[in-house]
């Protein structure tokens, strides 16, 4: 089995180690980028949410979710709008949870999971709005959303999260269970009901309409010729 | 002339599958050390650090690097005087990979026909680049691609007239439009003239050349140098959240072209750049 932190969120909180120094100081520089006044540091969320945490977390936040999150990635989200666009229901209750856009490797004997970093959420942009309309709260996945997933996660008080992209190993070390639910045919793109600890997201996208991909890079900008207000603009228009 | 059997090949590949995806060559961990030393962000630094510690990781536990174990790109270089034996060397390049991602415990990225899109289920096929070169060996590079990265390059067939300020404007509009999404920082492949399909193969060529090592070509390595310290300057960093390193690397290659023409072609890596490299 992977070393585990431990089980005991609450003590982590307290404690003040030096990777706990480390997420502190980063948060605090992302709260000068931010566009927000008040930035919670370090939080610690249990997912499914619940009522109204999500729309209290705002862009620049780094949280810990602990709980259950749900992975779909492309295959999974055209199935499930295939089924809504017929009126049969989907194969997970997605009220107050959380999507992971994942398709992890497979694990190897006597793991939970294989490497288990996020996919590209922009992806997603075309099924989002519908499930956050049905009650989806949070997503998780890297790059820039639409303004269309923008404007359901504001009228909905939902969350978009990014973790950091390409660092799979890592992550999956903050994943405790992992088992198929639907749609197994579809491989790595199955549906996975995931048991999770301490999984740290950044908060891109939230309920007052902040996005963090939007002001974080100006502050390092020196480039002329290149928008700094347009990063990644081109491909988020869906 | 030399024979080599085809079962050298099947079983080259399926380690050097399984070694790529769990080791990064030491040039991308030197650069990824580097840039975690100089990067001007706090969180830049923070992500870097984790990428490092994800290495550490990856080859420790043998996780795979990404879980985006990437559609298997593998150029061979022929010996002009090599005869294969036991078999048809394009299948033992699909067996060397259905092998290794079956045992490596690598995804499965592959689906069949791209409209119906049915999961091959064993990461086949290959994507396989040939070449005849002089002498008795065999050179095989596997690079496997992660398509977070592979979605956001481009080709642009610019006039002439469009000059060197051109390929500039197009190697950053690429950048910048890839943003957050390619997983920066990238490894940015560059591929100048030839024709439409030269032009992005030098590109993706261009991603396994060691990254610490520059063109030979005295103007493209200014012109490397310089989109470098552009790119960099774009303000994009480390996990696209805001800072000073975007890039690692940008590595071009250029050929011949058409009098009507200047391709350029963009084809951008992840900090994931992997690529093993044997000889037979």
């Amino acid at each position: 089995m992977l070393p585990r932190k431990s089980p005991c969120h609450k003590k982590l909180v307290t404690e003040s180690d030096g990777d706990r120094m480390a997420d502190r100081l980063m948060c605090s520089e992302l709260s000068q980028v931010g566009t927000v006044k008040e930035i919670e540091m370090n939080r610690h969320i249990e997912v499914p949410f619940l009522e109204a945490s999500a729309a209290s977390l705002r862009a620049g936040d780094c949280v810990y979710l602990t709980g259950i999150l749900y992975t779909a990635r492309d295959a999974a989200h055209k199935r499930m709008y295939e089924a809504l666009e017929r009126n049969e229901s989907l194969p997970f209750d997605i009220r107050d949870g959380v999507i992971y856009y994942m398709g992890p490797s497979p694990a190897r004997p006597g793991r939970v999971i294989g490497s288990a970093g996020p996919t590209t959420s922009s992806r997603m942009d075309k099924y989002a709005p519908i499930l956050l309309d049905m009650g989806l709260k949070g997503m998780i996945g890297k790059g820039r959303r639409s303004q269309g997933v923008k404007d359901a996660v504001k009228r909905n008080g939902a969350v978009y999260f990014a973790a950091v992209g390409g660092a799979g190993a890592l992550l999956s070390r903050s994943i405790v269970g992992a088992e198929v639910i639907a749609y197994e045919d579809l491989g790595t793109e199955a549906v996975r009901r995931l048991k999770v600890r301490e999984f740290p997201v950044i908060v891109v996208a939230d309920a007052e309409g902040n996005d963090l991909y939007d002001t974080a890079a100006q502050r390092y900008c020196r480039e002329a010729t290149v928008d700094c207000m347009n990063i990644g603009g081109a491909i988020s228009q869906t | 002339m030399r024979i080599i059997n085809v079962d050298l090949v099947v079983s080259a590949i399926k380690e050097m599958c399984i070694e790529a995806n769990h080791f990064l060559s030491q040039d991308m961990k030197d650069a990824i050390e580097e840039a975690a030393k100089k990067e001007e962000s706090v969180v830049g630094r923070q992500i870097l650090e984790q990428l490092q510690e994800n290495l550490n990781i990856a080859k420790q536990e043998m996780i795979p690097i990404c879980q985006d174990t990437g559609m298997a790109v593998i150029f061979m270089e022929i010996g002009q005087d090599v005869h294969f034996e036991g078999g048809f060397l394009e299948d033992a390049i699909h067996e060397g990979v259905r092998q290794g991602y079956g045992e490596g415990y690598l995804r499965k990225s592959v689906v069949g026909n791209p409209i119906l899109r049915k999961n091959t289920g064993d990461n086949t096929p290959a994507i396989i680049h040939y070449s005849i070169v002089p002498g008795d060996q065999v050179h095989i590079t596997v690079a496997p691609k992660g398509f977070g990265s592979e979605n956001m390059s481009r080709i642009f067939m610019l006039k002439p007239s469009d000059g060197i300020e051109g390929v500039k404007n197009a190697v950053l509009t690429a950048v910048k439009d890839a943003g957050p999404n390619a997983c920066p920082p990238m490894v940015v492949g560059v591929g100048i003239g030839g024709t439409f399909e030269k032009c992005a193969l030098m590109a993706k060529r261009a991603l396994s050349r060691p990254i610490d090592k520059r063109s030979e070509d005295s103007g493209m390595r200014e012109l490397e140098e310089e989109l470098l310290e552009r790119i960099n300057r774009s303000g994009i960093g480390p996990g696209g959240l805001g800072g000073t390193v975007t890039a690692l690397a940008v590595n071009i290659d250029s050929y011949p072209t058409h009098i009507a023409g200047l391709p350029v072609a963009v084809n951008i890596c992840c900090h994931v750049n992997r690529h093993a490299t044997r000889s037979l």
